[in-house]
């Protein structure tokens, strides 16, 4: 970065040496201190982030079958591709070795149906990377998570597809015997739905449902409302956490895989748990309270969370660190006013998911959580803020 | 003794303390000494000799040119060579007298001892301790004297003793603590009873719980006042004084104040020793314990250098250099905070705690990126700053915008940029816009 060699040229002048040293001392490095680092850098922490994501891109491809696996090897090469084209085009180093190109792809990939065509693939990755990262500078200047800026931009230009989701695979013990010649369940088959042949039927999600259930007023009886046509018992929490027979995108249906991952980013620093556990808690008291003012009407707040996008959102999109604020406290606020807006539209809104739409609102709000949630640094008088400058 | 002390943030880098088992060994008398005499904040002490002029060992040859300045005495007896300048860690030019040794090492008249030092007048020792030109031994050498003069409208009643060594590969403090526990001790009582204070702590951290121990043991014959050794919590950076004084009294120094605003004085081991023997023996401060250390090296340990000797006598007290090593960073102090330097001909000053090598295969070099926001920089920052949102306004000139985010309380520790996986010069951005926005402060402060 030139500006960066600028910086440094005007913070440290080397001055001439009083002498000239002699020849015979060996050339040495000057820097500024701190002369010790962390083995920790930007490329490690997006590895991490990559194989935290395997176990539930592992469990897509075990539960749609290899229909999953092209989704997600699509978007995993056009993300990286468009950001070296577009490092090209605007004359930047190429940093695509960070690998934060890939866990885009990976996430955007999680955020789509395993019916969705090579193309729409291809424009969500364009739109994640050229106008959701690139444009502003690359890593760390984008104030949108790129994933969920193409998958909302998918959501709206192709509402159809986005919201076609293939009846997921389940074990042979829990099937029906007439389960491949179901009808197809309420929402309408598209064409790449109906033409997959590893998939026969295309499902609502039990989201969905839910949605529904709130016209036709009985929300009690979710579970087996949306259990898929070719299961004989009733869908259990259970069978949602796992993500059997639930059908949703990609990375919507095994919470277990999403644990496992965000714990091992939790672990190792990456992720704050404030975020998810603010997140999840809030939304999980909000839809309590309206569960508990009208349970024919709403559904209970453990449905809630173990149902559409919710869990990939909060462990994986709302953590997102160049999109979320700094400090903890900032965190918490962050995970708090996602919870609000999620609720809020699932229970009042149009959509029957609001995990991405709250997820990049409050990212519009993060700087100003950061100007707000600045600490009160050692040794300040308790009520001297930062000052605010235009 | 079952409580831990600790404060707010911090790291925890490899401690890599290798010369911890290694005793205090005195270095040889050289044939040449350049002594600056700029080795403290403040102004460079007024040189007494001239050129030509016969010194002796301890003979004062720099008098203290204001009240924020310090003594200068000469480490061994010989001729004076030159009044010259030579290079300070810092790569500034520093005045300087170079001593050719004559090999006889003869001692100048000493101080005269205060044996009753108990009874003696607080005045009579703080005189004492200017006359022996002591400045503080942790890094950044502020004359002692001043310290222990109480400013007009403060009080004092707290006492501390910095014995942490919270910087990794440093083992000077702890090898003294080790090998002279008596003297630290009666130096502790001295520095109180000039204060006038009843709590004395001493502060160590507990990765060196046999310097805890003995120190503990000792410390139990002393009544008057009674000496508090703490174990600390093993977090870069305790040995910082707000965050000792915090860690210790949970007393918060303001924002651009003085340990004094909360009643606590803090002290280095380094310089508590110095003061004992200054007061006890009549020894000025013209040597001190300075580990030399780095994996490049043959051997590595804990010398006591006379004032003056440069940096490549040291290296090669050390055995030099392992068969085909090489060094890429020869830094003054450790690793957290010390300073590289480009040449060998940098003389140990009074606050030189160490000298470390560092080989290329260990230098860590790297391209900053932009800031991720990842905010570790953030949880680990002790004066709770935001350091990755100040370096991207100093990236961009706002210094203005900096000032108000409180730039000015940083305390250039270096944890941000320790833990920082973009690689960001954090602390070369904090000290650009410090030194920006003193300049301006300065500029204000000078048009009233």
């Amino acid at each position: 970065m030139s500006e960066e060699v600028k910086n440094t040229a005007a913070a440290a002048p080397a001055p001439m040496p009083a002498k000239p040293a002699s020849s015979a001392e060996p050339a040495l490095i000057v820097s500024s201190s701190p002369h010790f680092h962390t083995k920790s850098t930007v490329d490690s922490i997006m590895r991490w982030v990559v194989i935290a994501l395997l176990p539930a891109c592992l469990a897509a491809i075990y539960f749609f079958g290899l229909e999953a696996l092209r989704v997600l090897a699509i978007c995993s090469i056009a993300c990286p591709a468009f950001e070296y084209l577009s490092a090209k085009a605007m004359r930047k180093s190429n940093e695509l070795h960070d690998g934060s190109a890939l866990v885009t792809g990976l996430l955007l990939g999680m955020n789509l149906p395993s019916t969705t065509p090579w193309w729409i693939c291809l424009i969500g990755s364009f739109i994640a990377i050229v106008v959701g990262k690139m444009i502003y500078g690359g890593l760390g200047c984008n104030p949108f998570n790129p994933a969920l800026v193409g998958r909302v931009a998918l959501l709206l230009a192709f509402p159809v597809v986005m919201t076609t989701w293939p009846m997921p695979r389940i074990p042979a013990s829990l099937k029906a015997d007439s389960a491949l010649t179901e009808v197809v369940p309420a929402s309408s088959a598209t064409p790449q739905a109906t033409a997959s042949a590893v998939m026969p039927a295309t499902t609502a999600t039990p989201l969905k449902f839910s949605k529904g259930s709130r016209t036709h007023g009985s929300a009690r009886n979710l579970l087996s409302d949306c259990t898929p046509a070719h299961q004989k018992a009733p869908l259990t929490y259970m069978q949602m956490f796992l993500g059997i027979g639930k059908s949703g995108s990609l990375g919507e249906t095994s919470g277990l895989a999403l644990l496992l991952g965000v714990i091992l980013l939790i672990c190792l620093n990456i992720v704050r748990w404030h975020i998810p556990v603010c997140y999840l808690g809030t939304v999980a008291i909000i839809t309590g309270i309206a569960w508990i003012c009208s349970p024919d009407s709403y559904a209970n707040p453990l449905f809630h969370l173990l149902s559409g996008g919710l869990l990939l959102g909060a462990f994986f999109m709302a953590t997102d660190m160049v999109t979320t604020p700094l400090s903890r406290t900032g965190a918490i606020v962050f995970g708090v006013g996602c919870g609000i807006l999620t609720a809020c539209i699932r229970l009042w809104g149009s959509y029957p998911e609001g995990a991405s739409f709250s997820i990049l609102i409050m990212n519009a709000f993060t700087p100003l959580i950061d100007r707000y949630t600045a600490g009160r640094p050692f040794g300040m008088p308790k009520k001297k803020g930062i000052k605010m400058t235009a | 003794m079952i409580k831990i002390f600790h404060f707010y943030g911090g790291v925890h880098p490899q401690e890599a303390k290798i010369s911890r088992g290694v005793s205090i060994v005195d270095a040889p008398l050289y044939p040449l000494y350049t002594v600056p005499l700029a080795m403290h904040i403040g102004a460079p002490a007024r040189s007494l000799v001239k050129v030509g002029d016969t010194v002796l060992r301890g003979q004062q040859i720099g008098e203290p040119a204001s009240f924020v300045s310090s003594a200068i005495h000469s480490p061994t007896s010989g001729k004076v060579k030159a009044l010259d300048v030579c290079l300070s860690p810092q790569g500034t030019q520093l005045p300087c007298v170079v001593i050719e040794s004559d090999g006889e090492d003869t001692p100048a008249e000493p101080l005269p001892p205060i044996p009753d030092w108990r009874d003696a007048d607080p005045d009579i020792l703080r005189k004492r301790v200017a006359e022996a030109g002591i400045v503080g031994m942790g890094g950044a050498s502020f004359p002692t004297p001043v310290k222990l003069s109480i400013p007009p409208g403060k009080s004092i009643d707290t006492l501390i003793i910095n014995g942490v060594e919270c910087e990794p590969c440093l083992t000077a403090d702890h090898r003294l603590m080790l090998e002279s526990p008596k003297m630290i001790l009666e130096g502790v009582e001295l520095v109180a009873r000039i204060l006038g204070v009843k709590n004395v702590f001493i502060g160590i951290e507990n990765n060196k719980p046999d310097a805890i121990q003995v120190l503990d043991k000792e410390a139990a014959a002393y009544t008057d006042p009674v000496i508090h050794v703490l174990p600390l919590h093993v977090r870069y950076p305790q040995g910082a004084e707000k965050q000792l004084i915090y860690a210790i009294t949970k007393r918060q120094v303001p924002s651009g104040g003085l340990p004094a605003d909360v009643h606590c004085v803090v002290q280095n081991i380094g310089s508590i020793y110095a003061i004992a023997e200054a007061v006890i023996h009549g020894k000025p401060l013209y040597e001190r314990v300075t580990t030399v250390t780095g994996t490049p090296l043959v051997s590595t340990g804990n010398w006591r250098f006379r004032v003056g000797t440069s940096y490549a006598e040291a290296i090669k007290l050390a055995g030099g250099l392992k068969e085909g090593a090489s060094i890429a960073k020869l830094i003054s102090g450790g690793p957290m905070m010390g300073m590289t330097v480009y040449s060998q001909s940098i003389p140990v000053m009074k606050n030189t705690s160490g000298i470390l090598l560092m080989a290329p295969e260990e230098v860590h070099q790297y391209t900053s990126k932009a800031c991720l926001r990842c905010g570790r920089c953030n949880d680990v920052c002790p004066m709770q700053l935001m350091p990755g949102i100040l370096s991207v306004q100093i990236e961009n000139e706002r210094f203005d915008d900096a000032q108000n985010w409180h730039v000015m309380d940083c305390i250039e520790c270096g944890c941000c940029a320790y833990t920082c996986p973009a690689g960001r010069p954090l602390v070369q951005h904090m000290r650009r816009a410090k030194s920006e926005v003193g300049a301006k402060l300065r500029a204000a402060k000078a048009a009233k």
